[in-house]
């Protein structure tokens, strides 16, 4: 092993540490939230409105005098189940569709191939908009309608690695052994589908969480007073001149949660998958 | 995806990944690697549009039609002076006693005449109208912010490319993943507060200054430049991650080819092969990116039009969302979707008439 092969293993493991310790940090700092928050998210201080950080407020406090890092820690906590709710939900219908359309083939295949490019020339986040708005903005329905919305990656991976899969000994030894269809798809197929699928989930869940924060950003999300990084962006932004604070830290929550995830997912793309490899 | 937002920023990450070849070419349209006459290809393709086009109307119309609420809600459930009879009166004005197939039926034959039917708000203005006012706006910024992007993207990704794990490689990278992870609306609140107010040399919101028509015509466009400038910023650097990672991955293939070792080896100086030779051949692949990065630019602009408070589509849709305009809406989904699969044609027919391969791969099969 040369040393420049050796400095380019190190600097892809520098990657994977760096999102591991970024998605770890964040999601144990939201999980932890009711011990680490030094006060309740939505208790108002009314003497303490709009103050800069200081020790007793570490990040500040916003017009209703709440403490900003309790609400940050809070927040995390909705981002976290947005993002693993929603990718549940769209890794579910993806993976079904996906083993069925490849290993059906035919006009099976024909006809869900086509509805995922139709989906894909959706402009989904005016759908996604659109339904969350009449459906009562909630925590609940975000997660759906993302989950609804961001299937047909992860059924085009799947569809793929099936065809190929299908055609493989094992497969054709479950078969002939009596195994059912419904078997021989969820237990010889999908598992050995499962590192594309990982990846790909692990890039959706930073996705889930930008979409998450671009709708409680518009009033859509997540309803005040309960803390979502989006509305705390919405409610800073009117005081962007006076409490810049407000705008700077839920952002930044956002940004490095989101670089955690993408980070780990693209050391692991390319760890797992040496096709891809550079 | 952005990028776009998520939202844009959502469609940002669906669409514009740093992907390689390999994986874009599982997103491109179905039929890239038919062969076929060109125009003929042109022709399949533009049926199969109609057919997406068709499919995305049914969607959108059911899922809009069934969810709970009505646009009758905003004049009459919500006005203490309207009755129900008031409420039955408005239903059969927008039709919406009717069972859902005959709306939609309707609905699509007035499509099919290119008539988006009459807004269900109180000025009852035809959706035409109040689309078109509002359209050069988000595609003007639209276009300039793409135009923007691969003038910066390009020269980028070959520089890294060619200079692969270099320092300034490394530096780029690590920006690149800051870009993808980066919401669109905090990046406009940060420009914001330094453009804004720190150094207060762009005005933050509207697209002219209060005294706009005594201005001279210079003045004018000094002035509409300076409102747009933030916003065109946010959807450039948005889409910037994704195009110059995309450049990069496309240009490290093209490195590798022979043809790159051939002009090489037979004496040509190293920028007439990286500019002439590589450069063509690595353009190819994004082509495609830009065809699918339109939905992502319509979704953010909802965002950060209504952070820059412009009177663009974004706003205008959510107005309508927010009054159940359901004319309205549909006409905003069905011009999303047409804009997009036009974003598709287009880089379909550019990609043909770019690589000589495609075009005359007819003709090559004979001869």
């Amino acid at each position: 092993m040369t040393l420049f092969r050796f400095r380019r293993l190190l600097g892809r493991n520098l990657m994977l540490i760096l999102g591991l310790v970024l998605v770890l940090g964040m999601s144990l700092a939201a999980l932890l939230a009711p011990v680490l928050a030094p006060f309740d998210p939505n208790e108002q201080h009314l003497h303490d409105i709009l103050l800069a950080p200081c020790a007793t407020y570490p990040l500040g406090t916003d017009r209703l005098g709440r403490d900003v890092l309790s609400r940050l820690l809070y927040g995390g906590q909705v981002s976290l189940w947005v993002g693993f709710v929603a990718v549940g939900i769209s890794i579910s219908i993806g993976a079904i569709l996906g083993l069925v359309s490849g290993y059906f083939r035919g006009i099976v295949d024909e006809i869900i191939m086509r509805g995922v490019d139709v989906m894909l020339c959706f402009p989904s986040f005016f759908l996604i908009l659109a339904v969350v708005a009449f459906l009562e903005p909630s925590l609940t329905n975000i997660m759906i309608v993302i989950g609804f919305t961001s299937w047909m990656g992860i059924a085009r991976l799947v569809r793929a690695e099936t065809l190929s899969l299908r055609e493989r000994d094992f497969v054709s030894a479950a078969r002939l052994s009596g195994v059912s269809t419904a078997r021989v798809l969820l237990r010889h197929i999908l598992p050995n589908a499962m590192a594309p699928v990982t990846i790909t989930a692990i890039l959706g869940v930073g996705g889930a969480i930008l979409t998450e924060s671009g709708l409680s950003f518009l009033g859509l999300g997540v309803q005040p007073p309960q803390a979502s990084w989006g509305n705390m962006l919405m409610d800073g932004k009117a005081y962007i001149e006076d409490a810049p604070w407000l705008s700077l830290f839920p952002g930044l929550a956002i940004l490095v949660t989101v670089l955690g995830y993408n980070l780990l997912g693209e050391s692991l793309r390319d760890l797992l998958d040496p096709r891809l490899r550079r | 995806m952005s990028s776009g937002e998520p939202s844009p920023a959502m469609d940002r990450s669906a669409g514009s990944k740093p992907c390689t070849t390999r994986a874009s070419a599982q997103a491109v349209a179905p039929d890239r690697s038919t062969r076929s006459f060109p125009l003929r290809r042109l022709v399949r393709k533009c049926v199969w549009m109609l057919l997406v086009l068709w499919g995305i109307t049914i969607i959108s119309f059911v899922v809009i039609h069934l969810a709970p609420g009505s646009p009758t809600d905003m004049e009459t459930t919500l006005n203490p002076l309207a009755g129900e009879a008031a409420r039955r009166r408005l239903e059969e004005l927008y039709g919406l006693n009717r069972p859902l197939y005959v709306q939609y039926l309707d609905w699509l034959w007035r499509l099919v005449h290119l008539d988006f039917g009459i807004s269900m708000s109180a000025d009852a203005r035809p959706v035409m109208d109040k689309i078109l006012e509002r359209l050069p706006l988000t595609v003007g910024m639209n276009v300039a912010s793409l135009v923007l992007t691969l003038l910066i993207a390009i020269p980028v990704g070959v520089f890294s490319a060619v200079r692969r794990n270099s320092l300034a490689d490394r530096v780029l990278t690590v920006l690149v993943y800051i870009g993808f992870a980066m919401p669109s609306f905090w990046l406009a609140l940060i420009l914001m507060m330094l453009f804004g107010i720190e150094l207060g040399w762009l005005p933050m919101s509207g697209i002219t200054s209060l005294g706009f028509e005594s201005l001279s015509l210079w003045g004018k466009v000094c002035d509409v430049t300076s409102h747009l400038a933030m916003p065109v910023a946010v959807y450039t650097l948005g889409s910037l991650a994704g195009m110059s990672r995309y450049m990069r991955a496309c240009m490290l293939e093209v490195l590798e080819q022979d043809y790159m070792l051939t002009a090489r080896a037979k004496g040509l100086p190293m920028s007439t092969v990286l500019w002439r030779h590589g450069l063509r051949n690595a353009l190819l692949p994004l082509i495609t990116l830009l065809g699918l990065s339109v939905p992502g630019l319509i979704g953010g602009s909802v965002i950060i039009e209504s952070i820059f408070a412009l009177p663009g589509l974004g706003q205008l849709f959510y107005a309508a969302v927010m009054a159940r305009d359901y004319t309205l809406i549909m006409g905003n989904l069905v011009l999303g979707a047409v804009l997009t699969l036009l974003g598709n044609v287009l880089a379909d027919v550019c990609y043909g008439l770019a690589d000589p391969r495609i075009r005359s791969g007819a003709r090559q099969t004979q001869g």
